[in-house]
């Protein structure tokens, strides 16, 4: 039996290298989505482990529809970035500053 | 009973007149501008007559009552009324008159001018205001009259608009003005705090509970409620009526057309403070300090003014001297409480300075729009009528025995002789030595003008434009007019001016000369004025010189073996002497005299005081408030500063907005953990 501690730590974690990543990352537009999709599934991992901690299903239901949440986003978030890409023939993130005051 | 419509006709006639010569004088032209104007305000004369006879002869009762209620605000009516009795029925009939002479004067004397039309309708609408200011019975309207007169008097000083002097003078009258009006305001505030009511009638009857109060304007120091009533009044009278100081508006307003100078400026709106002190004579009698005050303030004008009148070298401004000189003479009548002795006074003041001004304007008609005493002379076989109807206004003017003039002053220095009123004693001889100052500045006008050598020939030649002005409205005309024009040839010899412009001099003439002797009796001494004006048992001088008053013929013996008509003599002598005999000791005794002769040429050095201390002190007020409050605070500070804030803020929060994704998001997390911990920790 896992503990519930290294389950959330584990969250924490992969919560944490997603920020690290988001924030870090200066290059790839690509890299941001997938920090996203791992943001979403730390938060995923917590829900399943206080749902089977506290023996409630309605966690573990959640994480389905934040997993289809995701899918959906990540496909949009692509369609996005191919629409960017022959836009401006580029995806660094450093040069996509137009929401700039 | 005099009837309403018949008071309305009166008052109305010239406005409607005024009306239609202003806003329609295009549609009606040059012909039509008089006709109608004169139509109205000979209406008004007649009636005024009319009434002034029923209220004489038929003995019907004084009209007393309101026509109209604008509105009643807290159980105080403010409404149009008229009180007509026999105070104001006289008032009536010379400003009509005096006003109908100029009328028809105008005709000959502005018949080129462009603003022809538009002079028509202001002399009527002045009309009008000064029948609403003596009509009145409530002081509201008294304001109003006071306050309509003011602007009649300010478009007309201002009518040759393009002068700079002319500006310069009508905003000077303006606001000298409005130094008087103030405590005018302040003294009708006073009454009706105390009495609650806008009404003569009323308040005269509440006059008591004025006197049983007293306030405090500074702390720790009573005064007389009636005391500061009546002095405030009375500031209001000294603006309108030009006393020291605030007299200094007068000689300038000669900027202005001749003929308003003599309606206006001489005859009729200048006596308003004059009519409203003895309308109030109820209250001033309650206040032997108001008195004295009056008193003092009128000695002082009438003969330190005077001595004014023997340096100028313009025409007009020499007249307008002596108008404020003889304004210092009613004023002084009024300080010793002889009302009817001032009214008196006004009415035949009213018809020989009117006569003086009109002849002065027949003078500089003949001459080109000449006004330099020093460039005229020998005129008087050019100008006959002119000649004999400003001697008879002269010598009106001197007290001249048998005159009209000689009536009023003779009576008015008797009775400050007899008064007991504080400062008599320096009044007396104010008033005293006034008659020879008098004497001596009229006939030296009347001996440059119309005697001695033609000096017109010489540097004469103006033409007609009249336009030469200066910029300071303080230096005589003449001053001027000598460095811009030079000598040409086509100066005609002066003739005599038309029949529109002689017809009123000898209208003018005649009660200058007569009107004196019918009406001495009654006016001063009689019981003409029982129950308009009211008089004090212990300061009733007229009813005490009225005891040996025995028929004007009586009167004139009796002034014959008194000093001040000898004394008017040796002025004409004096002036005779020195400007006919020896025209050569004026300039000698000016030389020797300097500082004498500099004090009176530069007028005391009101202007030049009042030029430093209140326009430049109220300019460099101005200015600092301007850098001061607006540019700096109110600019500076709240309008740009509050910009410059938010911009300030706006560029510092812009640098927030990277534009970059990663920035926002990081913003997002941490504002989602700073809420988790202040929600988890609080």
């Amino acid at each position: 039996m896992i503990p519930l501690e290294s389950v959330l730590l584990l969250g924490g974690v992969l919560f944490a290298l997603s920020v690290a990543g988001i924030f870090l990352n200066r290059k790839n537009v690509i890299l941001l989505l997938m920090c996203i999709e791992l943001m979403l599934l730390a938060v995923n991992f917590n829900f399943v482990a206080f749902a089977r901690q506290l023996g409630d299903l309605d966690g573990q239901i959640f994480v389905f529809f934040i997993m289809t949440v995701a899918a959906a986003e990540a496909a949009i978030g692509l369609a996005i970035l191919v629409v960017l890409f022959r836009e401006r023939s580029s995806i660094n993130v450093e040069e996509l500053d137009s929401m700039k005051g | 009973m005099l009837s309403q419509s018949t008071l309305l006709t009166i008052v109305l006639a010239p406005l409607i007149a005024a009306i239609l010569a202003g806003l329609a004088g295009r549609v009606i032209g040059h012909v039509g501008a008089h006709c109608v104007t004169i139509a109205g305000v000979a209406i008004s004369f007649g009636l005024s007559l009319w009434v002034l006879k029923q209220l004489l002869v038929d003995g019907v009762p004084a009209f007393n009552q309101g026509v109209y209620t604008w509105l009643v605000s807290d159980g105080i009516h403010m409404e149009v009324g008229f009180l007509v009795d026999r105070l104001s029925a006289l008032m009536m009939v010379v400003v009509t008159f005096v006003s109908l002479c100029v009328h028809v004067y105008t005709v000959g004397y502005m018949h080129d001018d462009p603003g022809y039309q538009r002079f028509f309708a202001y002399i009527s609408l002045f009309t009008f205001s000064m029948l609403m200011l003596v009509m009145s019975n409530n002081f509201l309207q008294l304001f109003f009259g006071w306050e309509a007169v003011g602007v009649v008097s300010y478009l007309l000083i201002g009518f040759w608009y393009t002068r700079p002097s002319a500006i310069f003078a009508n905003l000077k009258a303006f606001l000298v003005n409005r130094v008087g009006d103030f405590g005018f305001v302040l003294g009708i505030a006073g009454i009706v705090y105390y009495t609650g009511s806008l009404d003569y009638a009323t308040v005269f009857q509440l006059r008591d509970t004025i006197t049983s109060n007293t306030l405090q304007i500074i702390p720790g120091t009573d005064w007389q409620a009636i005391t500061v009533i009546c002095i405030c009044l009375f500031i209001g009278a000294m603006g309108k009526s030009a006393q020291m100081p605030l007299h200094v508006w007068l000689p300038d307003s000669m900027e202005g057309p001749t003929p308003i100078s003599a309606l206006i400026h001489a005859a009729t709106m200048v006596t308003a403070g004059i009519f409203m002190v003895a309308r109030m004579s109820p209250l001033f009698e309650l206040s032997q300090t108001a008195l004295s005050t009056v008193l003092i303030v009128g000695a002082t004008t009438a003969f330190f003014m005077g001595l004014l009148g023997l340096v100028n070298n313009d025409i007009k401004r020499v007249v307008a001297y002596s108008t404020l000189s003889q304004l210092g003479y009613m004023t002084v009548a009024l300080g010793v409480s002889a009302y009817s002795g001032a009214i008196f006074h006004l009415m035949t003041h009213a018809f020989f300075k009117a006569l003086l001004f009109l002849a002065a304007g027949s003078v500089i008609i003949a001459m080109h729009h000449e006004q330099d005493m020093r460039k005229m002379g020998g005129l008087k076989k050019y100008l006959p009528i002119t000649y004999w109807t400003s001697l008879i206004g002269s010598l009106a003017l001197i007290g001249f025995p048998g005159t009209s003039g000689f009536f009023s002053k003779d009576a008015l220095i008797e009775a400050v002789q007899v008064s007991h009123t504080p400062g008599h004693v320096y009044a007396y001889w104010c008033v005293f030595l006034g008659v020879f100052v008098t004497a001596f500045y009229s006939f030296r006008l009347v001996f440059m003008t119309f005697h001695g050598p033609e000096r017109f020939g010489q540097a004469a030649a103006h033409g007609h434009d009249d336009t030469h002005g200066d910029a300071h409205g303080s230096r005589t005309h003449d001053d001027h007019a000598q460095d811009e024009h030079g000598h040409d040839g086509h100066h005609g010899t002066p003739h005599e001016s038309p029949w529109v412009v002689t017809l009123p001099l000898i209208l003018l003439a005649i009660p200058s000369l007569f009107i004196g002797w019918f009406t001495i009796g009654p006016v001063l001494f009689g019981d003409y004025f029982n129950g308009a004006i009211f008089v004090t048992g212990q300061h009733n001088v007229l009813g005490h010189i009225g005891e040996e008053f025995h028929g004007p013929w009586s009167f004139l013996v009796h002034a014959m073996m008194q000093a001040p008509v000898y004394l008017a003599l040796a002025g004409v002598l004096a002036a005779w002497f020195l400007y006919i005999k020896r025209p050569d000791l004026p300039g000698v005794i000016a030389t020797k005299f300097s500082w004498v002769y500099k004090l009176l040429v530069n007028k005391f050095y009101f202007d030049e005081i009042y030029q430093a201390v209140f326009a430049a002190g109220s300019r460099n007020l101005g200015t600092a408030l301007w850098r001061v409050g607006d540019v700096a605070l109110i600019d500076g500070a709240f309008v740009n500063g509050s910009a410059r804030l938010v911009g300030w803020f706006s560029g510092v929060l812009r640098r927030l907005q990277s534009g970059f994704l990663y920035h926002y998001a990081f913003a997002m997390i941490i504002g989602l953990s700073v809420l988790l911990a202040w929600y988890v920790l609080r």
